[in-house]
C-alpha cells in the first residue's frame, strides 16, 4: 500500500511539472546552470572509474584466458564488449546515482526545510516545474554524453594496461576492437543510459522534494534516494537487457 | 483587505482550524497571535494558499481565493510578498541575486532597472554594501531585513510576515516591527503578521485576532488588550508576573487610584 501511495506521488510529481514557464530566460539559465552543475561536476569521477575499470578488465580478462589456441586480440574484444555492454551505462550510472542522487535529494530537501520552495510558491512559480525539470532534462543530456565517455576512456584504459604490462601490444588490441564490433551494442548502452538518467533524476528529486522534518530527515532521505535509485537501475537494467537483448 | 469566513482545517483527523472568520484590514498591521501549536502559521498558510482548507472562503479585495484556477493564483500571488520565519532566502544566490529574482521572473526590465529597483528596496531596508554577499554571511536581522526587502521587490498588494522576530534579540525586534510598520503605511498594504512576541503586539496590534486551540477567541487591538476580560487571552498575554503588575497599574492608573511614580513603585515591591 506504501509503495502504492509513494508511486502515485511521483506520477503526480512528473505530472505537475509540465506547465507553461513563468519566463523562459530564467528557466534556461536553471537548466544551463544543471548541466554544468550534474556535467562538467561529475566528469571527474567518470574519468577515473572508466580508466582504472577499462585497465583492471584488461587484465582480468587476459589472467582468465590461459589457453594459448585463443588469440591475444581476444582480451580487446572483450574488455570492448562489457565496457560498452556494462561498465559505462550501468556501474558508471550507479556511481553517478550517488554523487548526482544524493546531491539533488539534500538540496531539494534543504530548500523544502528551509521554506525557499514554499518562498517561489509563494511568488507564483510553479517548484516543480522550477526545480525539478532543468534537473531532469540536464540529466538526460548529460549522463549518455558522459556514458559515451567513459566508454572511449575505459576502452583507452584497457588499451594501456595491456600494453603498459606487456599483455598485447597496441596493434594486437587495436585489431580486436575492430573485430566482430556490434553497433547495435552501442544503442542498447544508449538506451540504457537514458534510463538510467531518468531513473538518477527523479527518484532523488521526489525524496527531496517531498522531505518533511529536519536536517536529519534530509540526510536519511538524501540515502533512501541513492539505494532506491541503484536497485531501479539494476532492476531496469535487467529488464533492458531482457527485452533488447533477447535473441 | 483580505477576509476569510469559516475557515476549517484538519490534519489526519485532528482539527487545526475550527470555523475561524475575520477580516483584515488595508493598510493595517493585522496580527495573528496564540500560543504555539494554536494554528497561527496554517491560519496563514491557508491564506496564501500553501494549504487548501477542508471548508470555509478566503476573499482578496472581493474576489474569492478559494474558487480561483491554478493560473488566477499565480496572478494573485504575484501581489503577494512574504517573510518566512527563517527568511527562506536562496543560499545559492547573492543578496542581489535573492531580491532581484522576482524581478527575473516577472519582469522584462533591463538590468540596469532591475538593479535600481534592487538598490532602492535595499535602501528601504537601511542595508547597504551587501549586494554581493550571501545569505549565510549575514545576521539574523539583516537576513530579515533583505527577506522584507525581498517581499515588497514588487509592489505587493498584501505582506505576510511568519514569526517575524524569531530569533532575534529585543531591540533588532523592534527594528523589525517598525519597519513592517512603516513599509504597510508607506504602500498601504494589507499587512498578516504571525506573533507571539508582545512587544510586536504592542508595538504593531492595529487588528488582532487571538486563536485559542485553533478557534477565534478574541478580536481587538492593542489598546483594548490591556482591559481585556478573556481569561485565556489574559492568560496568554500576561503570562509573566511582572507583565500582570504592568497591567494591574494600568488598570488602577486608569481608575485614577494611583496618581504618581511613587505608589507605582509601592506596587512592583
Amino acid at each position: 500500500m506504501l509503495f502504492f501511495n509513494h508511486f502515485g506521488r511521483y506520477l503526480l510529481m512528473l505530472k505537475g511539472m509540465f506547465t507553461k514557464p513563468e519566463n523562459m530566460r530564467v528557466y534556461w539559465k536553471e537548466f544551463m546552470h544543471q548541466c554544468v552543475e550534474i556535467g562538467i561536476g561529475s566528469m571527474g569521477i567518470v574519468i577515473i572509474i572508466s580508466v582504472f575499470m577499462g585497465a583492471v578488465s584488461a587484465v582480468q580478462t587476459s589472467y582468465q584466458l590461459v589457453s594459448p589456441l585463443i588469440p591475444a586480440s581476444t582480451i580487446a574484444q572483450i574488455v570492448r564488449d562489457t565496457v560498452i555492454l556494462e561498465f559505462a551505462p550501468t556501474v558508471v550510472c550507479i556511481v553517478l546515482a550517488g554523487v548526482i542522487g544524493s546531491k539533488i535529494a539534500s538540496e531539494l530537501g534543504n530548500m523544502r526545510v528551509s521554506e525557499q520552495i514554499d518562498a517561489l510558491e509563494i511568488m507564483g512559480i510553479n517548484t516543480k516545474a522550477f526545480l525539478i525539470l532543468p534537473k531532469i532534462l540536464a540529466c538526460l543530456l548529460t549522463i549518455p554524453m558522459l556514458v559515451v565517455l567513459s566508454m572511449v576512456l575505459g576502452i583507452l584504459g584497457g588499451r594501456l594496461a595491456g600494453t603498459a604490462t606487456g599483455i598485447l601490444s597496441t596493434d594486437t588490441y587495436d585489431m580486436g576492437l575492430l573485430l566482430n564490433f556490434v553497433p547495435y551494442n552501442v544503442f542498447f548502452a544508449l538506451v540504457k543510459a537514458y534510463t538510467f538518467a531518468f531513473i538518477i533524476s527523479t527518484i532523488p528529486s521526489y525524496y527531496g522534494y517531498y522531505v518533511k522534518g529536519g536536517a536529519l530527515e534530509i540526510g536519511r532521505s538524501s540515502t533512501k534516494s541513492v539505494v532506491v535509485s541503484c536497485v531501479m537501475i539494476l532492476f531496469a537494467d535487467y529488464i533492458l537487457a531482457a527485452i533488447l537483448l533477447d535473441k | 483587505m483580505i477576509e476569510f469566513k469559516n475557515i476549517k482545517k484538519n490534519f489526519d483527523g485532528k482539527v487545526v482550524l475550527d470555523d475561524v472568520s475575520h477580516v483584515m484590514e488595508t493598510g493595517k498591521a493585522n496580527l495573528i497571535i496564540g500560543q504555539s501549536g494554536s494554528g497561527k502559521t496554517v491560519l496563514q498558510k491557508c491564506l496564501v494558499g500553501l494549504f487548501e482548507p477542508n471548508a470555509g472562503e478566503i476573499i482578496y479585495d472581493g474576489v474569492s481565493f478559494t474558487t480561483m484556477n491554478v493560473d488566477e493564483r499565480k496572478e494573485l500571488r504575484q501581489q503577494i510578498g512574504m517573510l518566512f520565519q527563517g527568511s527562506a532566502l536562496f543560499d545559492s544566490m547573492t543578496v542581489e541575486q535573492n531580491i532581484m529574482f522576482p524581478l527575473d521572473m516577472f519582469t522584462t526590465k533591463h538590468f540596469s532597472e532591475k538593479l535600481k529597483r534592487v538598490n532602492e528596496v535595499l535602501d528601504r531596508v537601511n542595508l547597504d554594501g551587501i549586494n554581493k554577499k550571501y545569505p549565510a554571511e549575514l545576521s539574523g536581522g539583516m537576513k530579515k531585513r533583505v527577506g522584507i526587502a525581498r517581499a515588497i521587490v514588487l509592489n505587493p498588494k498584501y505582506l505576510f510576515c511568519d514569526e517575524p522576530n524569531s530569533g532575534l534579540d529585543p531591540q533588532t525586534s523592534m527594528v523589525i516591527d517598525k519597519l513592517i510598520l512603516d513599509i504597510t503605511r508607506e504602500f498601504n498594504m494589507t499587512a498578516v503578521i504571525n506573533t507571539h512576541d508582545m512587544n510586536s503586539v504592542m508595538e504593531m496590534g492595529e487588528n488582532i485576532i487571538y486563536l485559542f486551540e485553533g478557534k477565534k477567541e478574541w478580536t481587538g487591538n492593542k489598546k483594548d488588550i490591556i482591559f481585556s476580560k478573556n481569561e485565556r487571552l489574559n492568560g496568554f498575554i500576561f503570562a509573566s508576573e511582572f507583565l500582570q503588575d504592568a497591567k494591574d497599574m494600568r488598570m488602577l492608573e486608569a481608575k485614577g487610584k494611583i496618581s504618581n511614580d511613587r505608589d507605582m513603585d509601592e506596587l512592583l515591591k
